[in-house]
């Protein structure tokens, strides 16, 4: 192994090799799926996500969500998943084509969550969970966000969007309340939007028992 | 018998024909600025990257640790400790070893190192750029890749003057052997930039679309580890152990073998980290089948390792290089047979998202690769300032305070990763079971990364003594005790 070309053409090729298998057929095979209609409604699955969903991403992001959550439902045997109730089905690749960028997520530090806004829809329990999640989950390890939310005093009647029920250390004192920033209410949408329980031809929801 | 011109090579010792010990001294010489400066900037990184990990983990255990501002929360934290290790501190340990080996092991003075100089300026801006990026929240959560679109371009283009520089000065190696080294050392810095140039165009700068992302992004990170680390790791160790017992490596044809399976290998192990995943059955099987064929080169690796340094061991007892090397080696074996059994689906199907996988990481960026890059910065730095290391008790405290800190990180996160991940597997058990199993590990870890950060600050002593060349003026290097017989090499240390 003297010559520069023949060391030069092996090193190259080998790695083409993956990086065919790997990047440019998932490029092109996962890279442009298109969402299925449903019937039912005229609307597709998956379905779209409103603007504050979509610009909860960055948040979610911002903050490192990923780094405890996953959002994949994985098969049997593979995993348990479906039996935990993590979701209906596991997901596949069309599941994620609107996801900019994809949270599949390598960690449970916490919970997986694919279909988060299935299993708690209630907005407001989300902004007291973001704001101290101890006083809605007392032995959670989620660090407090509660950087997304103001603190201020109450001018007349409290504010439309004031977070309700906050309780422990970190709740307001009488005549103040807590208000989430544009970025709190963001990645609340963008949780509230993590469904993934609709059918799809090939990961179809289970027959019902 | 070969002519000697194509006589394998197996000893980067056995070279003197073409080389007296003033060439090599006018070599490392040329080498003196960029990989200084380098190696200097690695160690400031991995002061700061300590830091950012052992705050991570300690909010692990206490949430409530400054939580109040977002600069400070466990998701800015955490990738910043990634980025800075990875790319402040690995990365430049490993160029800067790199460019040493290569002009050493080619024979040629390095050209024009003002301009891998200012390289290095370049690089550590990007990571300044990207480390502040993520804190300041800009972090695209794409792991191992999160610094923000406007920080890796600044990284790319000074990488493109560091790898060009390296093709060159192979390129014009005086004519003689071209040693298993070199071999890696070439292939890594080809490698490097194909995979950081995909995976920045496909993910940060035109992201492809859906879950290809997760592939690529998977692709990407194991390449960085097996395709970047692990061939620099591997130069370093092919050429410290022969070169400080003075006897050549046990087998070329092993050599060859590890080298090319390696290659074929290593880059297919990506997807072993998206097991269950939504992607086609056989991406995940293809990945599944290489990680474990890995057993291959690392094995190779291991015997021909193992068989030099056989009947030598007690040289591990004087030289501060070979045991922070030998130490990486063996991690080495270790960390990927680990590696390879975690991609076996049932055995998967408990570690997959515990910190069972932290514990590996930490094996293998640490227990590996950062004890290899120790080991050739204590033979590498002072034959470029012309000084010697001034305490061998501090290189002794060094060596244990990270030895112990590593193997007591992973193996707490391994026991608690078993744990969470049986308890998350099994459908009777609840979630917060999970979390409660890990936690008293999670204390451990936290406590190894003292350890680890005071094993940090001595080294980064040491490392500032040698620059300012404080203190006095040795006679032959710092050796933890007397050689156990006569070096056969003068250049040993």
């Amino acid at each position: 192994m003297n010559k520069l070309p023949s060391i030069f053409a092996g090193v190259l090729l080998t790695f083409a090799s993956a990086w065919l298998g790997f990047v440019v057929y998932p490029y092109l095979a996962l890279g442009h799926l298109q969402p299925v209609p449903d019937e039912d409604t005229g609307g597709y699955f998956p379905p779209t996500s409103s603007g504050l969903a979509v610009a909860g991403q960055r948040v979610y992001a911002a903050n490192g969500c990923l780094y405890c959550h996953s959002q994949q439902v994985r098969p049997a045997p593979l995993s348990t998943d479906i039996e935990k109730g993590l979701g209906p089905r596991r997901t596949v690749a069309r599941d994620y084509l609107r996801a900019q960028p994809v949270f599949l997520g390598t960690m449970r530090t916490g919970p997986d969550l694919t279909n988060i806004g299935a299993r708690q829809p209630d907005a407001n329990w989300h902004h007291r969970h973001l704001y101290d999640p101890r006083s809605v989950t007392d032995w959670s390890i989620m660090p407090s966000f509660r950087f997304l939310y103001k603190m201020r005093q109450i001018q007349g009647q409290p504010s439309d969007d004031a977070v309700n029920g906050l309780t422990g250390p970190l709740a307001p004192p009488a005549g103040w309340e807590v208000v989430p920033t544009d970025k709190a209410k963001a990645l609340v949408a963008y949780i509230l939007s993590l469904k993934r329980n609709y059918p799809l031809p090939e990961s179809p929801m289970p027959a019902a028992k | 018998m070969n002519p000697p011109s194509q006589r394998p090579s197996t000893n980067p010792a056995n070279m003197p024909d073409t080389l007296d010990s003033q060439d090599r001294a006018e070599i490392d010489t040329s080498t003196r600025g960029p990989v200084l400066l380098f190696f200097g900037a690695a160690v400031f990184w991995l002061l700061l990257g300590s830091v950012f990990g052992l705050l991570s983990a300690w909010k692990m255990t206490h949430p409530g640790l400054l939580d109040s501002m977002a600069f400070l929360t466990f998701g800015r934290i955490r990738p910043a400790h990634l980025n800075a290790v990875t790319y402040g501190w690995a990365s430049q340990a490993g160029i800067g070893t790199g460019l040493w080996l290569m002009a050493r092991l080619c024979r040629v003075r390095l050209m024009h190192s003002k301009l891998l100089v200012s390289a290095a300026i370049f690089w550590n801006l990007g990571v300044l750029v990207g480390v502040m990026g993520i804190l300041a929240g800009d972090s695209r959560s794409i792991e191992w890749l999160e610094f923000p679109g406007y920080a890796t371009p600044i990284l790319f283009l000074s990488y493109a003057c560091i790898g060009v520089w390296a093709v060159i000065m192979f390129r014009y190696r005086r004519p003689g052997h071209v040693y298993v080294s070199q071999w890696y050392l070439l292939a890594a810095f080809l490698w490097f930039p194909w995979t950081y140039a995909t995976a920045n165009i496909l993910l940060v700068w035109q992201p492809v679309q859906g879950s290809a992302q997760g592939a690529v992004n998977w692709w990407f990170a194991h390449n960085l580890l097996g395709l970047w680390f692990t061939p620099i790791g591997l130069a370093s160790a092919y050429y410290m152990i022969p070169k400080i017992l003075g006897r050549p490596i046990h087998s070329y044809y092993l050599s060859i073998l590890g080298f090319w399976s390696l290659a074929i290998f290593s880059s297919w192990n990506g997807i072993h980290h998206l097991i269950g995943g939504p992607f086609p059955a056989w991406m995940i099987s293809a990945s599944v089948a290489a990680s474990v064929l890995m057993f291959i080169p690392v094995v190779t690796v291991a015997i021909n390792h193992h068989m030099t340094m056989s009947g030598h061991f007690d040289a591990l007892k004087w030289s501060p290089t070979l045991r922070f090397t030998v130490f990486g080696a063996m991690t080495y074996t270790v960390v990927s047979l680990q590696g390879g059994s975690m991609s076996i689906p049932s055995l998967n199907a408990v570690t997959h998202f515990t910190d069972y996988t932290i514990g590996h990481s930490h094996l293998g960026m640490y227990g590996f690769f950062s004890m290899m890059m120790f080991g050739a910065m204590y033979y590498i730095v002072p034959r470029l300032v012309g000084w010697e290391w001034q305490s061998a008790t501090m290189i002794r405290w060094h060596f244990w305070l990270v030895a112990i800190g590593v193997l007591l990180m992973a193996g707490s996160l391994v026991i608690g990763g078993l744990l969470q991940g049986l308890a998350q597997y099994d459908p009777t058990v609840s979630f917060r079971s999970s979390v409660e199993y890990a936690t008293p590990f999670r204390v451990v870890r936290g406590l190894s990364g003292f350890l680890l950060l005071a094993g940090h600050l001595v080294f980064a002593t040491l490392f500032v003594q040698m620059l300012l060349k404080a203190g006095w003026r040795r006679e032959g290097p710092a050796l933890f005790a007397a050689p156990s017989r006569n070096k056969p090499e003068a250049d040993a240390a």
